[in-house]
């Protein structure tokens, strides 16, 4: 039953569409291959795109908050797109914020903001 | 209207399956999506408490209609070891799972009605009920 989510390299950039409602394992998954992929490619920063998702629970907001700062550990930076006003919403009216993270309305936003930030 | 669907928390995979349930119930209630997305992520949570704290338990969805109302009532329930100092657990930031859920004042707020009863060492039942407006 376990998924694995695509990781796509452009240039110096991992972009992940995360397209499926996930489960904890899948989430956890992801963490751990979003690491690897970064030590493998030498990127310098990510987009993760939730264009998709419509919800998001307390326990994906948590793997979503550590893989943000696992990447910063590894000196990359990520940049969270695509987030709908449902997941806006309840993220909020569950208690979660995530602070200090970059985020953009799209993918096409999200990436020019990354390589503006990566310029700085 | 009266169907009750009910699923048996055991497994993480009944978590996932809870909130599936949830959403198909919200929306054939007549859900907006951003209620929907409240009551996915509210039986998301209470699923994940039955089943970190609890081990195992039951998720049941039930529409209701009160006069001239329509809502969706939720009842997580369990016997595990029940809570023993409620009024901490419905303080905001209270954990003893290391963070793992966003507890019930959460829950709460995403929902319109929010009942807890708890016994120690007997269970614990959560009734939340969200209104169609």
């Amino acid at each position: 039953m376990k998924m694995r989510i695509p990781i796509l390299k452009l240039k110096d950039t991992l972009i992940v569409s995360i397209q499926v409602e996930l489960d904890d394992q899948t989430a956890l998954q992801f963490q751990e291959d979003l690491l690897n992929e970064l030590h493998k490619t030498s990127a310098r920063g990510v987009v993760i795109d939730l264009t998709p998702i419509d919800f998001i629970d307390s326990f994906i907001a948590k793997v979503l908050g550590d893989v943000i700062h696992m990447t910063s550990l590894m000196g990359a930076k990520v940049v969270i797109t695509g987030i709908q006003p449902s997941v806006a919403i309840t993220l909020i009216e569950l208690g979660i914020r995530l602070d200090n993270v970059t985020t953009a309305l799209d993918l096409e936003n999200g990436l020019e903001k990354l390589t503006r930030e990566l310029e700085a | 209207m009266e169907h009750r669907s009910s699923i048996e928390i055991n497994t993480e995979w009944d978590i996932v399956a809870a909130r599936q349930l949830g959403r198909n119930e919200a929306k054939s209630t007549g859900f907006g999506t951003v209620d929907q997305a409240r009551i996915t992520t509210a039986i998301s949570e209470l699923a994940r408490n039955i089943y970190l704290y609890a081990g195992k338990g039951r998720i049941e969805i039930q529409p209701i209609q009160v006069g001239q109302k329509t809502g969706l009532l939720i009842i997580a329930s369990d016997e595990g070891p029940g809570i023993s100092d409620l009024q901490k657990v419905m303080q905001d930031g209270y954990t003893t799972s290391g963070g793992l859920g966003a507890g019930m004042p959460g829950v709460k707020r995403l929902m319109d009605d929010f009942n807890v009863e708890t016994e120690v060492g007997v269970g614990t039942t959560i009734t939340a009920t969200k209104w169609l407006h």
